[in-house]
């Protein structure tokens, strides 16, 4: 059951991210990618997750996705055009990528045992669920860090007005 | 059915209960299109549509068989695959969301809730995910249509929907703190001990949050007073103009239905979803014999009454605010929505979490 | 029964997808979403060992990088914009002002 939701959403995944690679839209990729953020959200779930799977899909897909579109269409940007800079990354970044998969997949493959199998974990339908861990950790050892990034996200939000404003 | 194993039995009956859920959920569309029709013509001093059938009754039928048999356009310099995507996206997540409302009182039969069709421990973050979702299928069509308005209409209801969606997320934030679950079946039997007064909106202080909600959940699915993505008096028809045919249908059905999704979840949010009013009132009178068949029946086709009776309630409410107040501007509705929902949805929490610390959750 | 293995694998194939398509890609657009491909694949791993440990602080760790690209979003985006509005390209090969 696991394994079929793993193949599923992880070739899903593995095909949105592809075709972000090989489509010359920006907006073709965006929504290639908002495919790899749901399928992937869908695998946090089956991890046990529930909580980030809806994070995910509220956050990533719904907000981040939607102002990458937002922004496409705003600029109506066209298809991209290859430049000379570009076949020097077909040159340097092709290889380099499959080199680091490589170095990856060996090591976790080399210690395959030692990290074990998942259960399925997502207790979705259960009354019980991870919510309750995650904020009690986040709002009592990890209160400094929750509040850094709440005046992360302020000034972010600053930052963002100023930048986008018409003239300076 | 002994021969059949449990999790056939469960597939069963789920694909049975998803097949009348829908059914239900797109006649309730077709009738509230009537419905609206019918009392904004009153309203305005006109009839209303009254050829077809008694009453009207049919002309719902009417308007589907006239767009089902209409010609599909498919203009020149659109982007095809999106432009045909974007309202089945739109009309997917309008529907979708259905899917984690409890509609009634837990009933259940070889071991699975009828009343529901999916009962999951986070299903408010569903809903709120599935919504922000639908945002695509505006977007997408606005610029995959190729046209100035399609695309001013899209542009508008994007950022409409992103600001407001902060506002509508965090004015819920109350009412989970008081239930301590993001279940919806947690959150309504949270409300169910007394009645009206145990309702998020009277007992538990929340009508300001349910106003922010309100408010919000109208620019959520683009009506009126905040429709600008389709201002017809600007944008002719907004982020749909491209569009005919079925594929038009789809985005009207999408708007109807979010319609009904955002009343059943102010119903279950703030109104105690399928509790009675008058709480065990009627239990002590009846007393029905929940160890029989047609007891747990009635009990649980009375609670799927009040269930609908509030979500209808809401609609009417909809329509009422469409035939009273203007259309706002533009910038009106972002500094609304931001400068004035979003601070107070914040105060709310504050004041809600402080309510709590200090008088405990056992305040009905 | 998934072995974990088979997660932190496809973590690093998005995530090598995400190098690839950031060096390739030269639309600033584009680039900025194959940032956001990267860190989805790191946010699947961090998810993948939390469940081996059965800790949720892995879960927390992914929760603050969504906050984090949130921001990250909003102000690269803002940058792209000024960009776009100084420059009228997105092609990263003529922002090259600053070179020679």
């Amino acid at each position: 059951m696991q394994l079929a939701l793993f193949i599923i959403f992880g070739l899903l995944a593995v095909a949105g991210a592809l075709n972000l690679l090989f489509q010359r839209h920006p907006i073709n990729s965006a929504l290639s990618l908002v495919v790899v953020m749901m399928s992937l959200a869908v695998l946090y779930w089956s991890l046990g997750a529930e909580f980030l799977a809806a994070a995910q899909v509220i956050v990533y897909a719904g907000a981040v996705m939607v102002l990458f579109v937002f922004v496409v269409m705003l600029l109506n940007a066209g298809e991209e055009e290859r430049t000379h800079g570009s076949r020097v990354a077909y040159i340097a970044g092709i290889p380099g990528a499959v080199a680091i998969f490589g170095l990856l997949t060996y090591v976790f493959l080399r210690s395959k045992g030692g990290l074990g199998t998942t259960q399925i974990g997502g207790d979705l339908s259960n009354v019980s669920s991870n919510i309750r861990d995650i904020s009690h950790m986040l709002f009592t050892s990890l209160l400094l860090p929750f509040e850094v990034t709440s005046i992360l996200i302020l000034i972010a939000i600053l930052g963002a007005v100023v930048l986008a404003r018409k003239e300076v | 059915m002994t021969h059949f194993s449990p999790f056939l039995i469960f597939l069963l009956i789920t694909i049975v209960k998803i097949a009348v859920v829908l059914v239900i959920t797109l006649t309730a569309v077709a009738y509230t299109v009537l419905l609206e029709r019918k009392v904004l013509g009153r309203m305005q001093n006109r009839w209303g549509p009254s050829r077809v059938g008694p009453f009207g009754l049919l002309q719902p039928l009417a308007d589907g068989i006239k767009l089902f048999l209409k010609e599909d356009l498919m203009p020149l310099a659109v982007e095809r695959p999106l432009f045909v995507l974007a309202p089945v996206i739109a009309l997917a997540c309008a529907l979708t969301s259905i899917a984690v409302v409890p509609f009634g009182a837990p009933a259940y039969y070889k071991g699975v809730n009828l009343t529901q069709i999916s009962d999951i421990n986070i299903g408010l973050l569903v809903v709120l995910g599935v919504t922000s979702i639908g945002v695509y299928g505006i977007a997408l069509a606005g610029w995959s249509s190729n046209n100035k308005y399609s695309l001013f209409g899209s542009l508008r209801a994007t950022a409409q929907v992103i600001s407001y969606e902060l506002a509508l997320g965090l004015s819920l934030v109350g009412v989970v703190m008081r239930a301590g679950s993001l279940r919806l079946r947690d959150i309504v039997d949270s409300q169910a001990a007394h009645g009206m007064r145990s309702w998020n909106i009277f007992g538990g202080l929340q009508i300001l949050a349910f106003f922010i909600y309100l408010m919000a959940a109208y620019a959520e699915t683009n009506r009126s007073p905040f429709d600008l993505p389709e201002a017809e008096s600007e944008l002719v028809a907004g982020y749909h103009t491209e569009y005919s045919s079925m594929k038009f249908a789809m985005y009207f059905m999408a708007e109807y239905a979010n319609m009904i999704t955002v009343a059943c979840v102010a119903t279950l949010m703030f109104f105690g979803g399928a509790s009675s009013p008058f709480g065990h009132l009627f239990d002590r009178v009846f007393s029905f014999n929940m160890h029989s068949l047609s007891g747990i029946l009635l009990s649980t086709l009375i609670s799927i009454f009040w269930f609908v009776f509030k979500v209808f309630s809401f609609i009417m409410l909809y329509i009422w605010v469409r035939a009273t107040v203007p259309r706002f501007r533009y910038d009106q509705l972002m500094g609304f929505g931001w400068k004035f929902l979003l601070p107070v949805a914040m105060a709310n929490i504050l004041f809600t979490a402080l309510a709590l610390t200090f008088f405990g959750h056992s305040n009905t | 029964m998934v072995p974990i293995a088979y997660y932190l694998i496809l973590a690093a194939i998005l995530f090598c997808i995400g190098i690839a398509a950031f060096l390739i890609k030269r639309n600033v657009i584009t680039i900025f979403m194959s940032i956001e491909l990267m860190l989805n694949a790191v946010n699947l791993t961090f998810v993948a060992f939390a469940h081996m440990w059965h800790q949720v602080s892995g879960q927390i760790f992914v929760f603050f990088v969504m906050v984090v690209a949130a921001a990250e979003a909003a102000v690269g985006l803002a940058i792209i914009i000024a960009l776009f509005r100084a420059r009228q390209t997105l092609n990263v090969d003529s922002v090259n002002l600053m070179k020679n």
